[in-house]
C-alpha cells in the first residue's frame, strides 16, 4: 500500500467522522423535527459514504472496492427519498414546527393531523 | 522500505481503532435525542441518523480488522435502515391523534 493511499483513506475516514458528528450535534441542537431531518438525513449519509470510501481505500481490495461502491451508490440514491418520506410525515403528523404560522405554503395541498396539546410535549 | 509500509500499515489499524471509539460519540447523541423525544417523528429521525452510524461503524470495523465481511455488514445495514424508515414514515403518516 502506497503512503498517498493511506493517507487519503485516513483522510476520508475522519471526514467521515467530523460529517457524522456535526449531523449528531445537529440532531440533538435544533428546534424541530424538520431541521433535525434536514441535519440528519444529509451530513448523516455523507459521513457514511466518506467511511466507507476510506475504508474501502485502505483496504485496497477490487472485491472490497466493488461492494464500496454499491454502498455509496445505494446511500446517494436513497437519501433524498428517505428525506422526503420523512418531512412530509413529519409534516402530516402535526408536530409543532417553527416559523409555520401564517405562511404555510402546503396549506390545502396536505391533511395536517390536530396534535393534542396534553399528549404531544412541545419542541424544547 | 519494508519496515517503514509495516509501520504505516500499523498506524492505519491503530488510527482505525481510535476512530471506532471515537464513534460513539455521534452514537451517544443519537441515542439521547431517541430516548428524549419529544414526538414521535424525532425518534425516527434519530432511527435514520443511527443507520448512518451503524454503517460507519461497520465499515471503520472492516478497515481496523482487515475482514472484508464487515463491508456487506455495511451494506446490508444500508438496505434494512432505509426500509425500516420507509416504513415507519408510512406509520407516521397514518397515526391517530393522541395515540401512537
Amino acid at each position: 500500500m502506497s503512503l498517498v493511499l493511506a493517507v487519503a483513506a485516513l483522510l476520508l475516514k475522519i471526514a467521515g467522522f467530523v460529517f457524522l458528528f456535526s449531523a449528531a450535534l445537529g440532531l440533538l441542537r435544533f428546534k424541530d423535527p424538520l431541521q433535525r431531518m434536514h441535519a440528519a438525513t444529509k451530513a448523516g449519509t455523507v459521513g457514511a459514504g466518506l467511511s466507507v470510501a476510506g475504508a474501502a481505500l485502505a483496504h485496497g481490495d477490487g472485491l472490497t472496492m466493488i461492494v464500496a461502491a454499491v454502498t455509496i451508490l445505494f446511500l446517494v440514491i436513497t437519501v433524498p427519498l428517505a428525506g422526503h418520506l420523512l418531512g412530509r410525515a413529519i409534516y402530516v403528523s402535526g408536530v409543532p414546527l417553527q416559523g409555520i404560522e401564517g405562511r404555510d405554503a402546503l396549506q390545502g395541498v396536505l391533511k395536517r393531523h390536530e396534535v393534542d396539546p396534553s399528549s404531544e410535549a412541545t419542541t424544547n | 522500505m519494508m519496515e517503514s509500509l509495516r509501520q504505516v500499515d500499523h498506524f492505519l489499524t491503530t488510527a482505525s481503532y481510535v476512530l471506532l471509539v471515537l464513534m460513539a460519540v455521534p452514537l451517544g447523541m443519537t441515542l439521547v435525542r431517541m430516548l428524549a423525544g419529544p414526538s414521535y417523528a424525532d425518534r425516527f429521525v434519530a432511527l435514520d441518523m443511527l443507520t448512518g452510524v451503524a454503517v460507519s461503524i461497520a465499515a471503520l470495523t472492516a478497515a481496523a480488522t482487515g475482514r472484508r465481511e464487515y463491508m456487506d455488514v455495511g451494506l446490508g445495514l444500508a438496505l434494512f435502515g432505509f426500509l425500516g424508515t420507509c416504513a415507519l414514515s408510512a406509520f407516521l403518516e397514518r397515526k391517530e391523534r393522541g395515540r401512537p
